[in-house]
């Protein structure tokens, strides 16, 4: 009993160490490791336009990526290398558009259209209520009303 | 009448954006280095690593700047036409060998014809980045002052050299 307590006492160990190895950081410096993948997943890569930087496998993604890690780590800010990259490939590399003048109808198109549709909505019940309101009965009408009603009476039994 | 004629006419103007959507080409993507001084660098030169490259020196001329490499292969197609730009001696044009082998780049001109006066050996592409280049080959038109006044994306087509960068270098050269 006692030499089964101490093999598992030696498995345990030994699990615990293997764990601990697997568990070593694979990256030089995992802060900057976290700091790419965030900034890279907000931009695009180039040459397959509707992929992040950080999942495309293209050439210069990686280029990018290995110039944005040591951008990380000569101590420049993620604005900074935002600025950087975006003085060389301009705006489409954000995968958030800037609100810019020239984005304006992207960002707020959305909500002028909501609006204009409510305001349609709204004139429309308006006018549909009025219509309600104002329509009343012709002389015609009510005469088709009692014949109706006379010949519903005649049909029932007594 | 107006009920249809609303619709209608909305109808129209979203056919007419999408018509102008398909017509244009989703790779080309504006570049923010247009009248932009052209990012200095210095490298060695393709075929004499010894001596250096830097558009510094090309100051006060009207010159390409052609990115290239031979495992590109739309820098294929435009290349014949490149080579007639080079015998005419209207423009002079130089080559950045984009993320290359020096090897494979000179068995390639050698193969088909080396129409750049000189070019810069960029084999780990930081030039290119730069340079804003995401998809050789690309051209860069860049005036006396040393600024970038036309880029073109993909391979040079005559129509495009004719219409467009000749006029332009012509006017920067006046």
């Amino acid at each position: 009993m006692k030499r089964f307590a101490l093999h598992l006492l030696l498995l345990f160990s030994l699990a615990a160490a293997g764990g601990a190895q697997t568990a070593q950081p694979l990256a030089e410096d995992p802060e900057i490791e976290k700091r790419l993948q965030a900034l890279s997943h907000e931009l695009r890569c180039l040459v397959c336009q509707n992929e992040t930087l950080a999942e495309s496998r293209a050439g210069l993604a990686e280029d990018l990526r290995r110039e944005i890690r040591d951008q990380m780590k000569a101590g420049k800010s993620d604005q900074e290398i935002i600025a950087f990259l975006t003085a060389r490939y301009g705006d489409f590399v954000l995968y958030r558009p800037r609100v810019t003048p020239t984005t304006y109808l992207l960002w707020f198109g959305p909500f002028i259209l909501l609006a204009v549709g409510l305001l349609v909505l709204y004139r429309q019940l308006k006018q549909r209520r009025t219509q309600i309101k104002q329509q009343s009965l012709t002389d015609q009408d009510r005469r088709r009303l009692e014949e109706l009603l006379e010949a519903s009476n005649e049909k029932e039994p007594a | 009448m107006s009920r249809f004629l609303i619709p209608l006419a909305l109808f129209a103007g979203l056919l007419v954006f999408l018509a102008i959507g398909l017509r244009r080409d989703p790779h080309t993507v504006p570049s923010p280095l247009i009248n932009k001084p052209a990012p200095a660098f210095q490298l060695p030169q393709l075929h004499e690593q010894a001596k250096s490259f830097s558009p510094q020196e090309m100051r006060g001329k009207v010159w390409l700047l052609n990115v290239w490499a031979s495992w590109c292969i739309s820098c294929r197609e435009e290349h014949p036409l490149l080579l007639e730009l080079a015998r005419s001696q209207v423009l002079p044009l130089y080559g950045l060998n984009y993320k290359d082998q020096r090897s494979d780049a000179i068995a390639w001109l050698d193969e088909l014809g080396n129409p750049y006066l000189i070019s810069a050996a960029d084999l780990d592409g930081r030039v290119g980045i730069d340079y804003g280049v995401y998809g050789a080959p690309e051209t860069y038109l860049i005036d006396r002052e040393g600024i970038i006044r036309f880029k073109h994306i993909g391979p040079l087509t005559p129509e495009v050299l004719q219409s467009k960068v000749l006029p332009l270098a012509r006017e920067l050269d006046k």
